[in-house]
């Protein structure tokens, strides 16, 4: 039988109707659609598609299993590698990893390697399946900082190699920016939820309101008998461009916009207690799959019109192309080859955008054509609300508390690609706070080469 | 969940409350804040550490209620518990090696500056306090900041108590007749604060405010608490709360002060609405 060159469509909310709720836009394969697209599955004997994944999904035999009809088993293949299917099937950027290598890429489309990954994830969860595992405990204490995707993956290998886990976490709840971040639409809460109370049952404990350099430093963990710690704690600070007006009242960081609304629930107000300013107009400046989260979202609060101002071209925008796919069929109106000169007021409040048009020159130091400004091309565009989406750096609170800790100019932490190793003596680190920002799947990544050098210290002991 | 050890009414709608909070209590410092949220769905409000024994873990704080989430903190009781309560974040405040220091509080902020009076006293430095109120009734902490300081001048808005007038009528008339401190410290309503730092400028006496702004998660992730001070963009929560007086732009700070107040007199009335139906 031929191989279909195209894979199976998912089906999605309508653009129309999901353009003003929060509801998850792609709504899943079913048994039979799963089965279908895994069947198109070649089984490579030398399966590229591993190669492609940071934490090496054994993908041919869990799709080999999605053929057979047996879900159950597929889900305990990719859970030997991957803690948190789920989530990754869902955000993670197959087309760049696993999807981009696959064989069939090059005639037609790829296996839908996500998607299956979320079926089979999904299915599971809701039928309330779980693998389970033999934890033998070794009452070794491990430390981990951070309850987001490095933590919690490093967690959850840990607790089945027998560890004593302990995270600690600054917010209210656990997730990082799978739940202050990532909207609900893109990833629902409450399957964040289910996956983070899978990691409890491993013994994980997850103590939170606490921050690790205020209310307790690096030193004290060690001190207090954990034999290891891993830092797993974001690159949480915004950065803003510095121009005139962005203290007006109307301007927020990406960051402060979508923990309102994923963290806060503030699209609830005043059900739930926290406010957020909704716009008629909102201009989101960025290009990155933030800039689309956030975009989306004040959409989703009711703006008229919400503009995506990005001062190189589409082609060099660093979101993803489903996302940007998405906004586009929801209606955001994309301003690219724009940059933003000043932000207007009027009595504090934001009234507008000023902005320069940019034409592209030669590549810069990241490979990608540099945006220039085009002379007298300014123009004002009006807005009430404005979203910095421009990117973030490392949180200096535990660098600045834990001595011998050394960090780079720019204030991530110096860590060993393979082991997540600091330069000081028990202490790890992976994700964000080592890369800066980068994508869920690369921090689970360095969660668990992390776990696994911890391991190999910790078991000579 | 954290236990509420002790409730006090100090004044019409000002309490103190205090809280078992052991990761708090054990590195707070003066100067620090914590942040709460009273229940689930509820905000999360940065509020000042009023007191706090880090080995017997716990914190006091003192506040108002001027918003919904303060009045429903307000109607927990003793032995109840508040959902969420993280801290100390800020920076503490830089108190060593002064001399003579003029303590100045405002309203409520009286309570984030008793344990910087404490702490001073406690190093030996020489402190002048000067206490704001509306009135007598609202005037607080009157007795322990007493007897940790060598001058106490009490102001009332209406005269009840104290010196009728304002902190700032004082201040000028220590410095006029002569007085030198090494340190002016202001904290109360940011129009305090601004009064102020602009009579100490004119003495050249280096003044400290503590910014309370909106925040959402207080350790430098939301850049909510914005605040230009000498032209550059800081953030309270992380280089805060403590700042230059006379650099901060309070305009631009009460400005951004009332960035929700459509919100809050919206979700205020509502409430009401609420209590007054279902008798809450």
């Amino acid at each position: 039988m031929a191989i279909k060159a195209k894979r199976v469509p998912m089906r999605e909310q309508d653009p129309e109707v999901r353009r003003r709720n929060f509801n998850e836009v792609a709504l899943g394969y079913s048994l039979e659609e799963a089965v279908e697209e895994a069947k198109r599955c070649l089984q490579c004997k030398k399966p590229m598609c591993v190669e492609g994944c940071p934490v090496n999904v054994m993908i041919p035999q869990f799709i080999a299993a999605v053929v057979e009809g047996d879900i159950e088993e597929a889900f305990k293949i990719i859970r030997r590698t991957n803690n948190l299917p789920a989530i990754c099937g869902r955000v993670c950027p197959q087309e760049t990893q696993c999807e981009q290598r696959c064989v069939l890429g090059k005639r037609g489309e790829p296996v839908a390697i996500g998607r299956l990954e979320r079926f089979v994830a999904d299915y599971c969860m809701d039928r309330g399946i779980d693998d389970e595992v033999d934890i033998k405990p070794n009452g070794k204490k491990v430390a981990i900082v951070g309850a987001g995707p490095a933590g919690l993956t490093a967690a959850a290998d840990l607790a089945k190699l027998g560890y004593d886990v302990t995270i600690f976490e600054a917010f209210h709840e656990p997730g990082g920016v799978l739940i202050y971040g990532i909207p609900e639409f893109r990833l629902p809460k409450a399957l964040v939820k289910k996956e983070i109370e899978g990691l409890k049952k491993l013994g994980v404990k997850i103590l939170t309101n606490v921050i690790v350099g205020k209310s307790i430093t690096i030193d004290e963990l060690l001190e207090e008998g954990y034999k290891a710690v891993f830092i797993g704690s974001g690159a949480g600070l915004p950065k803003f461009m510095g121009i005139p007006g962005e203290n007006l009242n109307g301007v927020y960081s990406a960051n402060e916009f979508l923990t309102r609304i994923n963290l806060m629930k503030a699209y609830d107000f005043p059900n739930s207690h926290t406010p957020i300013k909704r716009g008629k107009k909102v201009a989101v400046v960025g290009g990155g799959n933030v800039a689309m989260d956030a975009a989306r979202s004040a959409l989703r609060l009711g703006a008229d019109e919400v503009h995506i101002v990005y001062r190189r071209s589409e082609a060099e925008m660093p979101a993803r192309l489903e996302e940007i796919h998405h906004a586009k069929e929801e209606g955001i109106i994309f301003d690219v080859l724009t940059n933003p000169v000043e932000i207007l007021g009027q009595d504090g409040w934001v009234k507008g955008l000023k902005c320069i048009r940019m034409e592209l020159g030669e590549p810069d130091e990241s490979g990608r054509r540099r945006p220039v400004p085009v002379k007298d091309s300014e123009f004002v565009m009006d807005a009430d609300i404005v979203i910095m989406a421009i990117g973030t750096s490392p949180n200096p609170l535990i660098a600045s508390t834990t001595p011998g800790l050394e960090v780079q100019k720019w204030g991530g932490i110096i860590a060993d690609e393979e082991t997540g190793a600091t330069s000081k003596d028990r202490v790890y680190a992976g994700g964000d706070a080592v890369t800066g920002a980068a994508t869920v799947i690369l921090a689970m990544g360095a969660g668990k080469k992390a776990a696994k050098a911890i391991h190999e210290r910790l078991s000579k002991e | 969940m954290y236990r509420i050890l002790r409730k006090e009414k100090l004044a019409p709608g000002i309490w103190l409350m205090k809280v078992e909070a052991p990761f708090v209590a054990r590195r707070a410092m003066p100067g620090q804040f914590i942040i709460l949220r009273v229940k689930e769905g509820g905000e999360r409000i940065p509020l000042t550490i009023a007191d706090y024994d880090s080995r017997q873990g716990w914190v006091t704080i003192i506040f108002q209620e001027v918003g919904l989430t303060t009045r429903l903190l307000a109607k927990l009781d003793e032995g109840d518990t508040i959902q969420d309560f993280v801290g100390p974040l800020g920076k503490a405040s830089e108190l060593d090696g002064l001399k003579r220091v003029l303590c100045i509080g405002g309203g409520v902020g009286v309570a984030p500056l008793y344990p910087q009076i404490k702490y001073l006293w406690e190093k030996g430095t020489s402190v002048d306090v000067i206490v704001g109120a509306r009135s007598r009734e609202y005037l607080i902490l009157e007795d322990e900041i007493r007897g940790i300081c060598h001058n106490l001048y009490i102001t009332t808005d209406d005269g009840s108590y104290g010196r009728k007038g304002f902190v700032s009528d004082v201040l000028k008339e220590l410095l006029e007749q002569g007085n030198r401190y090494d340190r002016v410290i202001a904290i109360g309503p940011l129009i305090m604060m601004k009064v102020v730092s602009g009579i100490t400028k004119q003495y050249d006496v280096p003044t400290v405010v503590s910014m309370n702004p909106v925040m959402v998660d207080g350790t430098g992730m939301c850049g909510g608490c914005r605040v230009t001070v000498g032209g550059q963009v800081r953030y309270a929560c992380v280089d805060g709360p403590d700042f230059d007086g006379h650099l901060v732009d309070f305009d631009e700070a009460m400005r951004r002060q009332r960035m929700y107040r459509e919100e809050e007199e919206h979700i205020c009335k509502l409430t009401e609405k609420l209590t007054e139906k279902e008798g809450l």
